[in-house]
């Protein structure tokens, strides 16, 4: 019996591994000949499109893109004080500000790059057992004065309630509890951050390492 | 047993080496600034900008005790919460300190305290 079981386990860990291999070792690194042509120092954020149903989800999303952005050793301009002045001269939706001309941005703002966000989904569902909240979405960076794309990527943060185990009480439970931390903690909130490293960090698909993070690593900072 | 213990060796170096995310430790004081832009989007009125602008103070006593930078655009938001408070004079030298960290937002920042000086 306890030969089965564990015959069962590896079967199911080779199964993870190489769902594993397949979901990350082929993917073909990303062409970064474009991006190493222009080598921006900063980026302008916009605030990004929404094709998801939750209405609140672009300010969520730009009060989470600052730090992953910024760690990896770029610029960025502050996003909520740009967001401001485009409405104030204007532009009231991200649909507008993404329509923006290049050379317009370029006159006020000066950034050696546009990041255009789309959110593809956002939110949270809840089902009987378990809950699932997931924050999708996808990013084009813009050279500012070629209007070449130096970068796109895509990035996926799921997170559902029902993987703690102790069988279907359990799982009745834990569902009840996200789903009452939930009415007072965005899951969505969380997730937007960790869908923001996994978009610019990921090697060989993020954002190669910009000026900043390139300075502190030859001072010798961790 | 054996088996499963080498599988499971092999499965954590996949997890850890595959599609590992590099991870750095942060250059940058953070401290309150992105919740500040998370709070006030989410419930507008919740913080002042008396208040905004106490906890972005004590991020700069913070971030000097750490001896970190504080992060790109900090105090350009700081100086941003100045002039809509009115004081002119903290706001431009917030926007000097901005440039001063990070010559990028040169002329963003020179175009806003122009635009000011001209509504003063």
């Amino acid at each position: 019996m306890q030969c089965f079981s564990i015959k069962k386990l590896t079967a199911i860990i080779s199964l993870l591994c190489f769902i594993l291999i397949t979901g990350c070792a082929t993917k073909t690194p990303y062409d970064y000949s474009a991006f190493k042509e222009h080598k921006p120092r900063s980026i302008l954020v916009l605030p990004p499109l929404n094709k998801s149903l939750e209405v609140g989800a672009p300010y969520v999303y730009l009060s989470r893109v600052t730090q992953p952005l910024a760690e990896r050793g770029y610029y960025v301009f502050p996003v909520a004080v740009v967001d401001e002045l485009m409405k104030e001269n204007g532009l009231p939706s991200s649909a507008e500000m993404h329509n923006v001309p290049l050379s317009k941005i370029k006159e006020i703002i000066n950034p050696d790059a546009v990041l255009y966000i789309t959110i593809d989904n956002w939110g949270q569902k809840y089902q009987l057992i378990s809950s699932t909240a997931m924050v999708i979405v996808s990013g084009k960076l813009i050279d500012v004065d070629t209007g070449t794309l130096l970068w796109e990527g895509h990035a996926e943060a799921i997170q559902q309630s029902d993987d703690g185990g102790g069988g279907l009480a359990g799982m009745l439970v834990s569902a009840l509890v996200t789903q009452i931390v939930g009415q007072q903690v965005d899951l969505t909130v969380g997730l937007a951050r960790r869908a923001n490293y996994q978009l610019f960090h990921t090697k060989d698909q993020g954002l190669l390492e910009g000026p900043y993070r390139e300075e502190s690593t030859n001072l010798g900072q961790p | 047993m054996k088996h499963f213990k080498i599988t499971l060796i092999a499965f954590s170096a996949i997890l850890f080496s595959g599609c590992a995310q590099q991870q750095h430790t942060n250059m940058y004081h953070w401290g309150a600034y992105e919740d500040v832009i998370y709070k006030t989007y989410e419930n507008p009125g919740e913080l002042s900008v008396q208040e905004q602008i106490e906890l972005f103070n004590a991020d700069i006593i913070e971030a000097q005790n750490e001896g970190k930078k504080v992060s790109p655009g900090f105090y350009a938001h700081l100086g941003y919460l100045y002039f809509s408070d009115g004081d002119y004079a903290a706001a431009s030298q917030a926007f000097d300190m901005e440039q001063t960290l990070f010559p990028e937002s040169g002329p963003f920042l020179t175009g806003i305290t122009d635009r000011m000086k001209e509504g003063e």
